[in-house]
């Protein structure tokens, strides 16, 4: 067992672990936070996506220890004072969800393909979604939806 | 996933301190390939030593007409980097597509040629551009380094900490993806230097492998219509699933020109 510090969401998490205990286990079944997912746990599906120290990864694919000292942000942690995050908001307008189980990681990375990409078009949108899999809605959604929310952030950092 | 114990070193001497004084120990970069080789039970190390936080495996800098860049730098990293994308486009444009933007923001050069998947993109950048693989010990040629499937010219507990590359006149590379994995079916990259054009080609074979019909017939012409008439020969070349030794034969010479065709 080994001590692993981390800050989840600004609250900060210490735990005892074991040392092959992967970030999402310590996130879901230590931490609670229940939002992030695991979907293939092969890295390829993308459910699991969190922030860690502001860069989008697969939770799955990452030891807790890795992440001692980092910040991480979940999906839990987007939502300010009961507002959905614009990402989120723009998913519920646009149909970017059906059943639900990949909307954490698809949110999540979505949120980072708009801070890194400033001028979003369709093609570099399905590009970058490459590591997210949704087997509802054919993605037409999901693509609307990350647009959309690229022109709602800008407006509101305006 | 079998237990294992993980150790953390701050500086390239700790890391092999660490990897001296553990039993089967393993080093782990950025985790992308090793995870989920771990989590299938296809490795068992006594001792996970993490050296992605040395800072003197990070940065990307040009020293003396080379790009030399940190062992320990992500792959999106090598995309986004100016200096890069400048200096060897194809170079950033093969990082940038390696597997997706979490891999990428996890991944880095040195895990990735020191597991020499034959699948890999890396290796056929670092083998066409002639680059030097540096440890604290040694400096190795790329034409040395490759050794065949999953093998490198690395001693046990040798940690790359850099690789320097030639920068070439115009580079490009280009991969034809396994649709699901993004793994290259065949990847080509091609250099084109003042004193010739070197072609290396990864995916096809058990490991990367350089084609010198093409080099040759590039460095008199570098254009598409130079490699009309080469082609490789499907002997050796890999065959599964995925597609047959033949088809994989008739890809390396698609990818060559389309590589050719956009170098710059």
């Amino acid at each position: 067992m080994t001590k692993v510090t981390l800050t989840v969401n600004g609250q900060t998490v210490e735990k005892d672990i074991a040392d092959n205990r992967l970030l999402v286990e310590l996130l879901r079944e230590d931490a609670g936070l229940t939002g992030t997912h695991v979907g293939c746990d092969t890295s390829q599906c993308g459910a699991c996506v969190v922030h860690v120290n502001g860069k989008a990864v697969k939770s799955c694919t990452m030891f807790a220890l890795e992440a001692d000292g980092a910040d991480v942000v979940t999906i839990e942690g987007l939502a300010k004072e009961g507002e959905l995050h614009p990402v989120q908001e723009a998913f519920r307008d646009h149909h970017g969800l059906q059943c639900g189980f990949c909307t954490p990681g698809m949110i999540m990375s979505s949120v980072d393909i708009i801070r890194r990409n400033p001028n979003l078009d369709e093609k570099t949108v399905r590009e970058e979604l490459e590591g997210n899999i949704c087997r509802c809605t054919g993605y037409q959604g999901i693509v609307k939806a990350v647009l959309a929310a690229a022109d709602e952030m800008k407006k509101e950092a305006v | 996933m079998y237990p294992f114990s993980f150790k953390r070193a701050a500086t390239v001497a700790e890391a092999a301190d660490l990897f001296k004084g553990s039993d089967d120990p393993q080093y782990l970069a950025g985790g992308q390939t090793l995870i989920p080789t771990l989590k299938q039970r296809l490795a068992a190390p006594s001792d996970l030593i993490e050296v992605s936080r040395i800072e003197s495996l990070k940065g990307i800098s040009e020293d003396g007409g080379q790009i030399v860049i940190g062992a320990g730098v992500s792959h999106a990293e090598v995309a986004a980097s100016e200096l890069v994308r400048a200096r060897i486009p194809g170079l950033a444009g093969l990082a940038g597509e390696i597997g997706d933007p979490h891999v990428r923001h996890r991944g880095t050069l040195g895990g990735s040629i020191a597991n020499n998947d034959p699948a890999a993109d890396y290796p056929a950048a670092v083998l066409a551009l002639g680059a030097e693989v540096r440890t604290a010990a040694r400096s190795i040629a790329a034409d040395d380094y490759f050794l065949g499937m999953f093998e490198t010219a690395l001693e046990e507990g040798e940690l790359i900490t850099s690789v320097a590359f030639k920068v070439p006149e115009a580079s490009a590379y280009a991969k034809f993806p396994n649709p699901a994995s993004r793994y290259a079916m065949v990847g080509v990259f091609v250099a084109k230097f003042a004193d010739g054009v070197r072609v290396a080609v990864t995916g096809a074979g058990p490991g990367v492998f350089r084609v010198p019909e093409m080099e040759a017939a590039l460095s008199a012409d570098f254009s598409e219509s130079a490699l009309h008439g080469i082609s490789v020969s499907a002997e050796g070349l890999n065959s599964d699933l995925h597609g047959s030794a033949d088809y994989r034969a008739h890809l390396v010479g698609v990818m060559a020109r389309r590589a050719v065709a956009v170098a710059r």
